[in-house]
């Protein structure tokens, strides 16, 4: 058989308000990381392949910060990153889009208005256009109380997996059930002209238990290439969303942030276990 | 390498976004000089194509103004040229991408899709060196949906592959042909090692 070369990808991401770095637990109780571009030079260093750079400022003020932050992170980074938060309008695409950004990702704004992805897709090419799903099992009762909740019987589609499991589409952080089933909104953002998909689950988001394999899995096999999120505790955890969950990238924060291990210790175990990774 | 008071002339996007290439040249301490077609190149610097966007769309920018003609008369004249993604796609004769659309058939052959794998190839692959092994070989960043296909009847067409890659199947990643080069992937966005073919080029050509 053939075999493609390419590698799997390893993304830290940030999380940024007002300037700064800061790291959510399932979205709550930040704590300050850091100045973003310092970060984002030293996880260059480290080996990143790339960058997400998740804008969750409070407010619209906050928000217009990140166009600095976008140009002077493309002064000093070499690699690809992503934007993502907040974006609703093409005209903030181009604008990230000519500071220098390679990507944005979109979420909420999609869900709201689905022909967003298709105005991003035709005016600046379907690979520049990331769209962010967070899901969350169907029937799983491990949410924590303040978090949405949603009767199962609000799914607007049946699902189509052999295993009979199905995932739904939150938004607004989390705080949203929009009864979709995420399987189905999937299979609309890539005839939309989505390039890559960012799947969070919400089941192991913050949590440091490791990638939701068996939601990776299940969308593995759409068109485009699935960047899992949320979980990640060590590097046997990017083992198995490769090897298991057959992601094409897996993002992560926490893990490297508090600097447990290094984007290079993950490569160097990956690459250990025979996973195709770039290692510099 | 000294590259002080260095300058190449850079080509453009539609909307004159310089882009990433830019920014690239400005870490490296190259100095760029930007053209189009008002401001066309004249030949006495190196020129680099980065093309964004799709085969036929780029055709029809380039085409605006006869730059097409511009550009392909100082290439032949011998002026360096470096092609990046699109802009290497552009130097062959035709492709899949915009069926009946003339490339500048700088370098012959076409361009093709991927028909294996998702679709365009998203992330990080390795390139060899084909026959100038004093390139070396390392991970570049790559997104692309079609690749170039130099002529297979045409005997020299193994000679001007300068990289070759894997997706689902060996791909041509890089052409050097006489003064031309140009790459598939984006040195730009490469870390380190696509910076240093940047380099590279730029004191191969000064």
């Amino acid at each position: 058989m053939l075999s493609s070369g390419l590698c799997k990808r390893i993304i830290p991401c940030l999380d940024v308000a007002n300037g700064r770095t800061v790291k959510g637990v399932k979205f709550q109780n930040l704590r300050d990381i850091g100045d973003p571009v310092e970060l984002a030079i030293e996880y260059q260093r480290q080996g990143a392949d790339e960058l997400m750079f998740l804008d969750i400022s409070a407010s619209r003020e906050e928000r217009s910060t990140v166009f600095d932050l976008v140009r002077s992170v493309a002064e000093h980074l070499a690699i690809p990153f992503t934007v993502g938060g907040g974006i609703s309008k093409l005209d903030d695409v181009k604008k990230l889009l000519s500071l220098g950004a390679d990507k944005v990702s979109i979420n909420s704004s999609a869900v709201q208005r689905p022909q967003l992805i298709a105005e991003i897709a035709e005016a600046c090419g379907s690979q520049c256009c990331v769209v962010a799903i967070d899901a969350r099992k169907v029937g799983c009762d491990s949410l924590s109380s303040e978090s949405a909740t949603t009767k199962s019987s609000t799914i607007r589609s049946s699902t189509n997996r052999s295993n009979g499991a199905a995932w739904e589409v939150l938004t607004k952080g989390g705080t949203v059930s929009t009864g979709l089933d995420a399987w189905v909104w999937a299979q609309q953002c890539v005839e939309l002209g989505a390039g890559e998909f960012m799947l969070t689950s919400w089941d192991t988001d913050g949590t440091q238990e490791g990638f939701d394999i068996e939601m990776v899995l299940a969308f593995s096999g759409l068109p485009i290439p699935v960047i899992a999120s949320g979980g990640a505790k060590n590097p046997q955890s990017f083992v198995d969303v490769f090897s298991l969950g057959q992601a094409d990238a897996a993002l992560a924060a926490s893990i490297f942030h508090d600097g447990l291990f290094t984007v290079n210790q993950v490569k160097t175990t990956l690459k250990n276990e025979g996973i195709t990774v770039r290692l510099c | 390498m000294n590259a002080n008071g260095f300058a190449v002339d850079l080509v453009t996007s539609v909307g004159g976004n310089l882009g990433s290439v830019a920014r690239s040249l400005t870490r490296l301490g190259v100095n760029f000089n930007a053209v189009d077609a008002g401001n066309p190149p004249d030949g006495s610097r190196p020129i680099i194509l980065p093309g964004v966007g799709a085969f036929g769309a780029v055709m029809s920018s380039l085409r605006a103004g006869g730059f097409d003609q511009t550009i392909s008369s100082l290439v032949k004249a011998g002026t360096p040229f470096l092609g990046v993604c699109v802009g290497m796609q552009i130097l062959f004769d035709c492709s899949e991408e915009a069926p009946g659309v003339a490339g500048l058939g700088l370098v012959k052959g076409n361009v093709v899709k991927f028909t294996q794998g998702k679709v365009p190839q998203t992330g990080w692959n390795e390139v060899r060196p084909v026959n100038d092994t004093s390139w070396p070989s390392g991970f570049v960043y790559f997104v692309n949906s079609y690749y170039a296909k130099p002529d297979c009847a045409n005997p020299e067409s193994d000679s001007v592959i300068l990289y070759e890659a894997d997706y689902f199947g060996k791909f041509c990643a890089a052409v050097s042909v006489g003064n031309i080069t140009a790459f598939q992937f984006h040195p730009e966005k490469s870390g380190e090692f696509g910076e240093g073919l940047l380099k590279r080029w730029v004191s191969d050509v000064v």
